[in-house]
């Protein structure tokens, strides 16, 4: 009995013919140009960080965050802008959280899909691109002057406000959304009403979702100079040290981002770690607010398992 | 009133049903009697699981669904404009394809239908208790989850996780239970186990299933309803269908011609 005879293999079975070492190059050439980009995002975000830390760091001190100005803001710290800013981030927060939220979970649990929807989506997705000047300009007509908030701590909340309320909107349906629609089809099957289904399931699924959004409008409110310049930043203010409540709503204050403005460009001869310093701080609040946002994110994405 | 009428649970006259220009559903009329296990067959596409959601009003979510006739249920047009979806969906519960537990403990899982249904004030712990001891006892379920009652019911077995959804309907005390499709996730031995616990169910509820798997409609089921492009082409009993079946689309279906 023979066995079956296979034929030897031709040579050049299964080898890489001179086509496919091209396209092998150019897979990994480009697999490490993009690479590259990717840590080429790194750099910048690095060098500002060790930039500003390094040129800031005599000025960097305990005292520097809990001292006030002195000296026509040569010299002391920046504790009224420091509470100032944690003033206009509450207080916007105050407003547009609820507003959002409730205004999110409308159009993504409640609304039909009709025009009046489509043309309120469309409005804010567009409003998320206006330019904060141009919130700081509606500011000023809708609350200083037609309000008669007058410039104030009010004022200047209600402007981050409506600045970042298209924002709050858009995270919170994002949140929604990433609720699986099976679970809202149980609910409706055993009878539970749109409300029930969306406080007993809904939002407690996607309560990290929206938290997220919370911090990360946080960062902005805290950062955006040009919406509060013109309805309630002042350039300063007689504060008493370790003073928690040293502004009214109706009155203005000052705030990190608009101080490191004016000591930067109205305020001849402040030390230049001084600057420095202020930068550092409020960058150190938003990147400490973002890390934890960072941190629900995770915590949250362990959590549900579905 | 025809005696043979209180038998009768689930009622179509007419029925035509549209999504958008598409008509789904083409002047079916069956009625499907109490207490009895129903089997829906017929090719992919041809409209069980749109006839299915017509019986709890589920197409209403789909803004482009159209209906035109009748649908009654214990009687009552479920399409009067007093009737209440939420009362409707108590009696009628849906189990679906794929399992879809809440994500909630399986304790709150079963309790969520009582407690959608019941204020605050007149809830009571041990009423609750026992109606998802029961209620789990019935699917067969108490024994594999007893002391786990606390963990995710996402977190079951497939298998499991389907009985759960059968059970969570139980508390309600529905009348008719539609399942469509509800082993097509499950393998072999999760069938048999989710088919045993229909035999276990038939008589004390009405029983409707969309089925692809002409043997299961077989094994389990009294009657059997044939559908084909959005059109009823035969009711009758199971045994005779598949020994004897009145039309030749039937036949030829049966025979596995196409589908
Ligand atoms: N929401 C919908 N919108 C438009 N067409 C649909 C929708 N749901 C189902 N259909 C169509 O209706 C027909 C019947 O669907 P379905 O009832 O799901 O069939 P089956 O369950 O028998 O497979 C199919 O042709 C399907 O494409
Ligand atoms: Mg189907």
């Amino acid at each position: 009995m023979n066995d079956p005879v296979v034929p030897a293999p031709a040579l050049s079975l299964f080898r890489a013919t001179s086509f496919t070492r091209k396209k092998i190059r150019v897979q990994k050439a480009a697999g490490i140009l993009f690479g590259a980009m990717a840590c080429a995002l790194l750099v910048p975000l690095l060098a500002l960080v060790v930039y500003l830390v390094v040129n800031a760091w005599p000025a960097l001190t305990w005292e520097f965050l809990t001292d006030v100005p002195q000296g026509g803001m040569r010299r002391g710290g920046i504790w009224p802008a420091l509470i100032g800013t944690l003033y206009l981030v509450v207080f916007s927060r105050l407003f547009s959280t609820p507003v959002g939220v409730l205004a999110g979970v409308y159009l993504n649990e409640y609304a039909k899909d009709n025009w009046l929807t489509r043309v309120v989506n469309l409005a804010v997705v567009n409003l998320a691109g206006v330019p904060s000047i141009v919130h700081a300009l509606f500011g000023v007509g809708a609350f200083v002057i037609f309000a008669g908030l007058g410039k104030s701590v009010l004022a200047a909340s209600l402007t981050l406000a409506i600045m970042t309320l298209p924002v709050m909107i858009v995270a919170t349906r994002e949140a929604l959304a990433a609720v699986p629609m099976a679970f809202r089809v149980a609910c409706w099957n055993l009878g539970a009403s749109r409300w029930q289904t969306i406080r007993t399931i809904v939002l407690p699924n996607s309560i990290g979702g929206i938290l997220t959004g919370v911090i990360l409008e946080v960062c902005r409110a805290a950062g955006e100079t040009a919406p509060i310049m013109f309805t309630g930043a002042i350039f300063f203010k007689a504060v008493e040290r370790w003073d928690f409540f040293p502004y009214s709503p109706r009155e203005q204050c000052m705030a990190l981002s608009y101080h490191l403005h004016a000591i930067s460009t109205q305020v001849p001869g402040v030390p230049e770690p001084m600057l420095y310093a202020t930068a550092v701080v409020l960058l150190g609040f938003v990147l400490a607010f973002n890390s934890l946002a960072i941190v629900v994110r995770f915590r949250m994405r362990q959590r549900k398992k579905w | 009133m025809d005696i043979r009428e209180l038998h009768r649970t689930v009622d179509t006259a007419d029925l035509d049903l549209w999504y958008g220009s598409f008509q789904a559903l083409r002047r079916v009329t069956v009625s499907i009697r109490q207490g009895l296990i129903t089997a829906m067959i017929g090719p992919s596409g041809c409209g069980k699981t749109t006839l299915l959601r017509c019986f709890n009003r589920m197409n209403e979510r789909y803004g482009n669904a159209r209906i035109a006739g009748h649908v009654r249920i214990l009687g009552r047009d479920v399409y009067d404009p007093d009737v209440s979806l939420i009362e409707l969906r108590k009696r009628v519960g849906m189990v679906f394809q794929r399992p879809n537990p809440l994500p909630l403990s399986v304790y709150d899982n079963v309790a969520f239908g009582l407690r959608v249904h019941t204020p605050r004030a007149r809830r009571s712990r041990r009423t609750e208790a026992e109606a998802v001891e029961t209620a789990l006892a019935e699917v067969g379920l108490l024994d594999a989850v007893q002391g786990r009652l606390r963990r995710k019911g996402t977190e079951l077995q497939l298998e499991q996780r389907q009985k759960l959804c059968i059970a969570r309907l139980l508390p309600l005390k529905p009348e008719i239970l539609l399942m469509d499709e509800p082993c097509s996730a499950l393998d072999a031995r999760g069938t048999e186990a989710v088919e045993e616990l229909l035999r276990r169910l038939r008589g004390r509820y009405t029983i409707i299933i969309v089925t692809h798997n002409m043997a299961q409609a077989r094994r389990i089921s009294d009657e059997c309803v044939f559908m084909l492009s959005g059109e009823m082409v035969e009711h009758s009993e199971t045994a005779a269908m598949f020994v004897n079946p009145k039309d030749r689309r039937t036949e030829e279906y049966i025979e596995g011609r196409y589908g």
